[in-house]
């Protein structure tokens, strides 16, 4: 206690946010109000089963299934979404094209739109009898829609918007300028990318897979309709949980909601700190 | 390394930044592009390191033509207008870059790699920023490094891009006599932008003075001081005030009161000249031109402005030279001035006579 009430005492220098305590008190509270609370509640819910009862309850086959399944998609759709963003934002910032301004407002429609509706017309694009599906099963004998393969693909819509917003404006920053003084000094395309222009944007581009992961994991109205929703093959953690509120089963919804919570922070935690290793030093 | 431009143009959409530039350096000379913004000096100096391509014209470089050189091929220090370190890299893997991606039989080992970038160190003066980051220097420090980093490749031609753009008047001073002691020191062909006249002409052994993507003059700083060879040249250097006239049987006379006629070896027409404050002396006199400020420089002389007309000003020097004293100059005081020489462009432009001029006896 006595610890933290010296910490403001540390805080005398000029400051754009006035008061340590006052900035710290609000960010506190509306924190509390609105994330703790909340997740407190969450946490305590599927208490009300017991501990073993909460154990039986998340050992079903079909519930680790499910979450396998979240878990799995969210991390493989955020892989495919960073270099994709990386990709999207390096075209709308560094190249000049007829139809960027387009490219540049398109980036942010998974954004605004309803995912339902996102998730619809991938179902009838990416279907057996769809203009995408149809080839693909024809040609290939590919199966997209109504398995994980689709929910990847659904993931990757909602995800990218992410992993390219984020990295955008640090690629701005970073400009040409660097790329250019390690051409002179003898670098080639390659060694540019991997030397300098990677490095520098390393943290964004893991920030952009955090966030694109942390929407993706929980992400629900894209995914139930190109899903197919078979258990134990394509039904997503926050399908079971629907299903569970349906079927007034309170305690064991929240049960899974208290699985996603812990499994989410430990991946999103776990990112926070290869980010600050990867900062160490600059800034 | 001798450096040859010739021709050379290079647009961005219609407007010719560079609109036929020709220029040639020699081996280990120091040249500085000088010229106000928009001249084209950077986009010149950036076709020099390859990073814009030339659309007409040649350049050689150590007589190799450079035309499809990519920049990375050419062997060319560059010190960019804010350094470009890279900031995820600490001081030594910075300088260390340009050795570190050699392809692999040039590349030396860890050892010597080591050995060289700490000799980088200790000739730029920095060896105790080893294990710096960027981000944690001053400006003089990011530009030493920048410099370091430049060196380490050995380039034989070193293009510097406003170098001292980031530096506070004091430090700048100090770092230009030491990069002008380290290129006579290292013999490294230099070619420095810069907007700054006096920069310009304390370091270069020749300056090339850049007017709207063309070079107005290249010569030495006490060459186009002595023989600007136009209107632009003279104007732009030693802060010329300029003043029209007409010149009538070998006198120039001003179209403004208050100034003596000149004579001059130019054919009767409208004429330019050009006034330093220096060829500009105020005498005491009952009535005349006002004195409108007084300032005793750091050297002890006195600068003044007279106001000439209504709104028109031009800067002189007082006489006696020496200390500002008691009644002479003051403010409101009248004067009679004398013009000890001038700059001076007849009609048609271009065709420049510079008149070196004594004091006309006409009346």
């Amino acid at each position: 206690m006595s610890a933290s009430l010296a910490l403001p005492h540390r805080a005398r220098r000029l400051r754009a946010i006035p008061g340590f305590g006052l900035a710290f008190g609000i960010a506190l509270f509306w924190l509390s109000a609105i994330v703790l609370v909340p997740l407190l509640a969450l946490l305590l819910r599927p208490f009300e089963l017991g501990l073993a009862g909460l154990w039986a309850s998340l050992a079903e086959p079909r519930v680790a299934a499910s979450l396998r399944l979240s878990f799995g998609a969210a991390l493989l759709a955020a892989a495919i979404a960073a270099p994709l963003g990386l990709l999207l934002a390096w075209a709308v910032v560094r190249l000049r094209f007829p139809g960027r301004a387009v490219l540049d407002a398109a980036i942010d429609l998974p954004f605004a739109l309803p995912t339902a509706v996102a998730g619809l017309a991938m179902t009838a694009l990416l279907a057996p009898n769809g203009w995408v599906g149809g080839p693909l099963g024809e040609w290939f004998g590919w199966r997209v829609a109504f398995t994980p393969a689709g929910i990847v693909i659904a993931l990757v819509f909602v995800a990218l918007p992410f992993t390219a917003r984020t990295v955008e404006p640090v690629l701005r920053d970073l400009g040409r300028e660097s790329e250019e003084a390690a051409a002179t000094l003898g670098a080639t395309r390659f060694q540019t990318l991997r030397r300098v222009v990677l490095p520098a944007l390393a943290p964004a581009i893991l920030t952009g897979f955090g966030l694109g992961f942390a929407r993706a994991v929980g992400e629900y109205g894209s995914v139930i309709f190109i899903a197919g929703n078979m258990p134990m093959v394509s039904e997503i953690a926050p399908l079971l949980i629907t299903i569970r509120l349906e079927q007034f089963d309170y305690a064991g919804a929240a049960a899974i909601g208290l699985a996603m919570l812990l499994l989410a922070f430990a991946v999103l935690l776990a990112l926070n700190l290869a980010q600050r290793a990867l900062r160490r030093g600059q800034g | 390394m001798s450096v040859i431009v010739e021709g050379l143009v290079r647009r961005f959409g219609t407007t010719a930044a560079l609109d036929g530039v020709s220029l040639a350096v020699r081996d280990g000379e120091f040249v500085a592009l000088l010229g106000p913004s928009g001249s084209g000096k950077t986009t010149l100096l950036r076709v020099l390191a390859g990073l814009e391509p030339q659309e007409e014209g040649r350049v050689a470089i150590a007589g190799r033509e450079m035309a499809g050189v990519p920049a990375r091929e050419r062997g060319i220090g560059v010190m960019f207008q804010n350094y470009a370190l890279f900031r995820h890299m600490n001081v030594f893997d910075n300088i260390a870059f340009g050795l570190s991606v050699l392809p692999r039989g040039r590349r030396p080992g860890r050892a010597e790699l080591t050995a060289r970038v700490r000799e980088l160190l200790r000739l730029t003066q920095i060896p105790e920023l080893e294990r710096r980051w960027p981000d944690q220097l001053s400006g003089g420090q990011r530009q030493r490094v920048a410099l370091a980093r430049a060196l380490a490749i050995e380039p034989r031609l070193l293009l510097l891009d406003e170098p001292f753009g980031a530096l506070d008047a004091l430090v700048r001073r100090e770092v230009r006599r030491w990069l002008r002691g380290l290129h006579d020191r290292l013999g490294i062909t230099t070619i420095l932008v810069t907007h700054d006249q006096e920069e310009a002409m304390e370091l270069a052994d020749r300056v090339a003075l850049l007017e709207s993507g063309r070079i107005a003059q290249f010569d030495t700083p006490s060459a186009l001081l002595a023989a600007p060879a136009t209107p632009f040249v003279a104007g732009f250097l030693g802060e010329a005030a300029r003043l029209e006239g007409q010149v009538a049987g070998g006198v120039l006379r001003f179209r403004l009161p208050g100034l003596p006629p000149l004579a001059v070896a130019l054919p009767d027409g409208p004429a330019t000249a050009f006034l330093r404050p220096r060829e500009v002396v105020a005498h005491p006199a009952p009535e005349g031109p006002l004195i409108r400020l007084v300032r005793a420089t750091a050297e002890g002389e006195a600068r003044l402005v007279v106001e000439l007309a209504e709104d028109v000003t031009l800067d002189a020097v007082a006489t006696p030279h020496g200390a500002v004293q008691g009644e002479w100059p003051r403010r409101q005081a009248a004067c009679r001035l004398e013009i000890t020489g001038a700059q001076v462009f007849g009609a048609g432009g271009a065709r420049g006579m510079a008149g070196a001029l004594r004091l006309a006896e006409v009346r």
